[in-house]
């Protein structure tokens, strides 16, 4: 029990997918615009990595060692496939945001890294929790990066306007924005990394 | 066809819609391996080629096996597995045929079937030039421009970031942005410049 607790927690902080791994870092930069943008794709991506996590882990002992990345491509392909029809179906107006990067899930290098390093080695409870962890850690990434972006780019939260009379800075809700926030933030982890040591 | 289009085409996406510096598709390759100018122009060339490759591949794939089928929800898989396929295929067939080449981009074949900015640009000509199953005129040759002008892009990007590190190599930055995160802040500023091409569209 306590070990699926600290394989949970480990995508949350220690392994962050976007802070510390700095893996994924396309998607979370472009949907971040704002915080339902954001929440979108981290369930999105969180989902297709809970579902070839399991997967991957079943069938791992089946794979020939030399197709493997071809067959993990497959496998995650089949539930982006899933969630892209999922999406138009139910919440057209989020997929229409997401645009490209729905069906661009495929080539988050968070699935297939996961697939490859953890899943293809571990049992299944271990791989699902594990994906569950890092699809936390994403979703807290996108919500940390999105709410700076939205908060400052366009003065609102979950479009909700906070402050009267607050004059945002509109280069933030541009994609040197984007670039600008994860830069200092990863300075601003390297700082904290620092000290703790 | 016309050749305003071209014009378009090319400086959406050398310009405007930069795969890096907007779209941020490519990120991770840009950021890893944009450190010294040689290996960056290596991975630029061989993403220019393959960029330009998938788009005539995906774009058969789409207009003679999906649309008749009726089966265009199956793209990102058939996209992906095509691609992955076609990048082995490239890479035994310059491991025969001329080691040096291979030397040059060998380790960066590899890392390609990954880089979002290849199926970026095949879902891309599918989304832009089939409107609701329906094939526009002329879209073959527009897909394949539209491949190598993305390829362009990210060569451009590539080249400019890694002059710029070289550089950065010789200068004292302060301890917690060095690398990555001061990779990130130059990119955010070359983007901002890349701002002053909107408005060319039209």
């Amino acid at each position: 029990m306590k070990k699926i607790f600290s394989e949970f927690l480990k995508g949350i902080f220690k392994e962050n997918p976007t802070f510390v791994l700095a893996l994924g870092l396309c998607p979370t930069l472009a949907v971040s615009v704002s915080l339902a943008n954001g929440v979108g794709m981290g369930i999105a991506a969180t989902f297709v990595l809970l579902g070839s996590n399991i997967i991957i882990a079943l069938i791992k002992n089946f794979i020939p060692d030399r197709v493997r990345i071809p067959c993990y491509i497959v496998v995650i392909a089949t539930f982006v496939t899933i969630t892209e029809l999922t999406m138009k179906a139910y919440s057209p107006a989020l997929n229409r945001a997401l645009g490209i990067y729905v069906p661009l899930i495929v080539v988050n290098c968070i699935v297939l890294g996961r697939a490859e390093a953890y899943a293809s080695k571990n049992s299944v409870v271990d791989s699902l929790f594990d994906g569950l962890g890092m699809g936390a850690g994403f979703i807290l990434a996108l919500l940390l990066i999105s709410g700076i972006r939205e908060f400052l780019g366009a003065g609102k939260l979950f479009n909700h306007t906070v402050f009267k009379g607050f004059e945002p800075a509109f280069v933030l809700g541009m994609p040197s924005g984007a670039l600008l926030v994860i830069g200092l933030l990863l300075g601003f982890f390297n700082i904290l990394k620092n000290r703790k040591l | 066809m016309n050749l305003a289009y071209f014009l378009t085409i090319f400086i959406s996406a050398v310009f405007l819609n930069n795969v890096i510096l907007s779209r941020f598709l490519g990120l991770c390759s840009f950021i890893a391996i944009s450190k010294e100018t040689k290996p960056a122009l290596a991975m630029s060339l061989a993403v220019m080629f393959v960029t330009t490759m998938s788009s005539v591949i995906t774009w058969f794939i789409y207009r003679f096996l999906l649309i008749p089928f009726n089966l265009t929800y199956l793209r990102t898989i058939s996209f992906i597995l095509v691609i992955a396929t076609f990048v082995q295929l490239v890479e035994m067939i310059i491991r025969k045929i001329s080691p040096p080449l291979y030397r040059f981009f060998g380790i960066y074949l590899p890392l390609i079937t990954v880089n979002c900015a290849v199926l970026g640009v095949a879902v891309l000509n599918s989304d832009m030039f089939f409107v609701n199953g329906k094939v526009l005129p002329g879209s073959f040759i527009y897909s394949v421009f539209q491949g190598i002008c993305v390829g362009l892009g990210y060569t451009l990007a590539m080249l400019l970031m890694s002059g710029i590190r070289e550089r950065l190599d010789l200068c004292d930055v302060p301890k917690a942005v060095k690398d990555f995160p001061l990779a990130f802040i130059i990119a955010s500023i070359m983007s901002l410049s890349f701002l002053g091409f909107t408005g060319f569209s039209r």
